[in-house]
């Protein structure tokens, strides 16, 4: 068996992950295998439950892509039905979405990200001086002052002092592949702390519009948040009001704060345009719908389907294509009806666990037999990458000047060409460009909100098809979101009101899987391949590259293991939190 | 900015695991023997965790009440003085495994640890799945309140309404 680096689990994502890599010679990965290790079974819970109701269940596949799997359950349910929802619950489904990317992907770079490339304890040497004047040349966001960054060193300092790490504790700092100045570093960790209260802030069109967040309510055929000027219960002046400043902060805190740090960081990074990317196939679902949610050619995200890096010659692809959409199991820990290479369309999918691997613990997976519990999509049987960076190239492609021109900035400032985008670096660029792209639809989203609301145009919900008497007995479809980690596909079937099989195909379920029956790496599989690793038993290059693609493994399975691992002592514990 | 300015007594824990819940049990028991105290806020938080964070960094005196391990036998009180209190846990499995530990940390790192805090545990039993206290427990819990109000009383906020 040949020997193995294995990193599990794999922190700073969303969920369970085992990354295990072979490394050649020269300490490079040679080949990578990614395990999905947790599954909950969501799918099979929808089974035989009303349709309007599945966005709640198929919504608690993750609170950190919060919204994204209701948006893509209640839009199966209208394909299915052909319910059209009302113009201005599109407008509002719109202005939940783009404020979804832009608290995700800030969140994501700061909290998640960051940190693989900022070292958080070189801060302490930096000149809070010089930090001031680099950050006064690179934005006007107005926490710029030496005395500004002199505090936060202090407590950065007063936090190392104390011997309590907290959320900077068990990580590589010193790590030789850490490349930025001691100004740069401090700047960064400023901006993590600010994202946090930040965030706040930024979820308010959620918990307007829907309640709550994580976890804002929805409704099949519109939106359940009326629209009504004079009223208490309603979308009414005041929130109108909210969701403008919250509308402010978000677009200020990306143009002044994220954008300009990752352009601060990046060119201290550079070898990372000619590593972690893989593939070189990528798709997308789209987003962003005009009213008729199923015209595509009015999503401002296309439905794009690239190969082998070629952006002259996109496809559409189709979602109800059975010969090209298909989950694989070969690798997976499931059992097919039709056998071990057979793949599924998701209208005819099947869940049935199939737990082949080995009784934990153990030192490696069985990587030539079934080794995770993410099905392998794949599209033609090719396997694809989806997410920012799918998506900035199918709007690049296509045409979409603003992303063409904060692209083209990009590499300029970078002083690389266009094939750099295919990398960790690219990827990591594109989430911060299409969060720019989304965080800028809000306030033109908004005008339009207004502007239907002045015209009298306030129905939120479409009732004409809510009971299940006006449905046919059979009725399939295919409700898409691209959500921030990239295309999410749901497929529902419902048969006499109920569901008769309900399929979702996650972004990280593309991204993740594992090997497929001819063999052939998922998109992290590929990523890493050739990625060279400075200091082995600290593998943070492998993080460098998993984190650009963002895991959210639990959209990915959807699984609890209710053994719950046995923890064994977890340090002195308070509150041991055994929910 | 908000100021801290908030007095809680805080019961933590999940009381569907027995033990668990103990905090809860006690902040509960609190209210219904002292009632209301002026300016002092009677809360279960339950398990919600992160949840609580903006509750926590609003406050000047914080009381704890939770289920302590510090490897003692069962029904041993714990106390701890705000210097003593561990603002992490070290070893994590997953995204998660958030304890109020964490949720200390960051109000910390935050610079809004509230200037008084004060933890009182009791060494849990049973954390199986069940609603009433071990009788380990359910013998310490009115010493555990009544340390509550010591406690309280040194804060000077033992003043009826």
């Amino acid at each position: 068996m040949a020997q193995r680096l294995v990193i599990d689990p794999i922190t700073r994502i969303e969920g369970h992950l085992r990354i295990e890599a072979e490394l050649d010679g020269n300490s490079k990965v040679a080949k990578a295998y990614s395990s999905g290790t947790m599954v909950r079974g969501i799918e099979i819970i929808l089974k035989g439950r009303d349709p309007r109701e599945a966005w709640a269940f198929a919504q608690r596949a993750c609170g950190v892509c919060t919204t994204v799997h209701s948006f893509a359950s209640i839009r199966s349910v209208e394909d299915a039905l052909g319910i059209k929802i009302p113009k201005a619950a599109n407008l509002l489904r719109n202005l939940m979405i783009a404020q979804q990317y832009a608290h995700d992907h800030v969140m994501h770079f700061y909290h998640l990200h960051a940190l693989d490339w900022v070292d958080v304890v070189a801060s302490l040497k930096a000149n809070p001086a010089e930090t001031s004047r680099i950050q006064q040349s690179i934005s006007s966001w107005r926490n710029s002052s030496p005395a500004y960054f002199a505090d936060v060193q202090k407590k950065v300092q007063s936090i190392v002092d104390s011997g309590q790490l907290s959320v900077f504790a068990n990580a590589y700092w010193g790590h030789p592949a850490y490349k930025l100045p001691p100004e740069i570093n401090l700047l960064a960790v400023a901006h993590y702390l600010e994202a946090l209260d930040w965030q706040k802030d930024a979820v308010k069109i959620h918990t307007i519009l829907g309640g709550k967040n994580p976890h804002p309510n929805f409704v099949v055929g519109g939106v359940p948040m009326p629209i009504d000027l004079n009223s208490d219960t309603a979308l009414n002046a005041e929130r109108l009001s909210i969701i403008s400043d919250s509308i402010d902060r978000i677009t200020e805190f990306v143009d002044q704060v994220y954008l300009p740090d990752l352009l601060a960081i990046a060119p201290y990074y550079l070898d990372y345009a000619a590593i972690g990317e893989g593939l070189g196939n990528f798709l997308t679902w789209g987003e962003l719908p005009g009213e008729d949610n199923s015209d595509t050619s009015k999503y401002v995200v296309p439905r794009a389907l690239i190969l082998n890096r070629d952006l002259a010659n996109v496809t559409v692809p189709d979602p109800r294509d059975f010969d090209r959409m298909k989950e694989y199991i070969s690798h997976s820990w499931y059992k097919y009806g039709a056998g071990e290479t057979a793949g599924l369309h998701p209208w005819q999918g099947e869940t049935t666990f199939n737990y082949t691997g080995p009784k934990p613990p153990f030192q490696q997976l069985e990587v030539e037999q079934k080794y995770s519990w993410l099905k392998a999509p794949r599209w033609n049987d090719v396997p694809v990458e989806v997410g920012p960076l799918a998506r900035v190239l199918a709007m690049y492609a296509g045409g979409h000047q603003q992303t063409k021109d904060l692209v083209d900035m990009v590499l300029k400032k970078l002083g690389a060409p266009i094939t750099a985008v295919f990398s960790t670096l690219g990827r990591t660029a594109a989430r911060a460009i299409e969060t720019k792209v989304f965080a800028d639809t809000l306030r033109a989203t908004y005008n339009d909100l207004i502007t239907e609301i002045k015209a009298g145009n306030t129905r939120t919900f479409n009732s004409d098809k809510w009971e299940p008497l006006t449905w046919p007995a059979r009725a399939q479809g295919f409700g898409f979101m691209e959500a921030p980690r990239g295309a999410l596909g749901h497929w529902i079937v419902i048969q006499n009101g109920k569901i008769e099989n309900y399929q979702m195909v996650v972004p990280t379920t593309w991204n993740g899987s594992p090997r497929d029956h001819k063999g052939q790496a998922g998109a992290y599989e590929a990523a890493l391949v050739g990625t060279p690793l400075a200091k082995p038993e600290w593998p943070l290059e492998i993080l460098r590259t998993i984190h650009s693609f963002d895991p959210c493994m639990a959209c990915a399975i959807h699984m609890v293991d209710a053994q719950g691992q046995d923890l064994g002592e977890v340090g002195i514990g308070l509150n041991v939190c055994v929910s | 900015m908000e100021q801290q300015e908030r007095k809680v007594v805080l019961g933590l824990g999940n009381i569907l695991n027995r033990d668990e819940g103990m905090g809860v049990h006690a902040v509960k028991a609190l209210e219904a023997q002292i009632g209301d105290l002026a300016g002092v806020e009677w809360v279960d938080g339950g398990v919600l965790g992160m949840n609580l964070l903006m509750l926590i960094e609003e406050c000047s005196h914080l009381l704890v009440l939770d289920a302590a391990d510090a490897r003692q036998p069962p029904g041993t009180l714990i106390q701890l003085r705000r210097e003593q209190i561990p603002l992490y846990a070290g070893i994590k499995m997953s995204q998660h495994q958030v304890t109020f530990q964490e949720v200390l940390g960051l109000a910390n790192i935050r610079g809004k640890l509230p200037p008084h805090l004060h933890l009182i545990g009791i060494q849990p039993a049973d954390l199986s799945i069940g609603l009433g206290l071990s009788p380990e427990v359910a013998a310490i819990l009115p010493e555990m309140n009544e340390q509550a109000l010591m406690i309280l009383n040194q804060w000077g906020l033992l003043t009826h309404k």
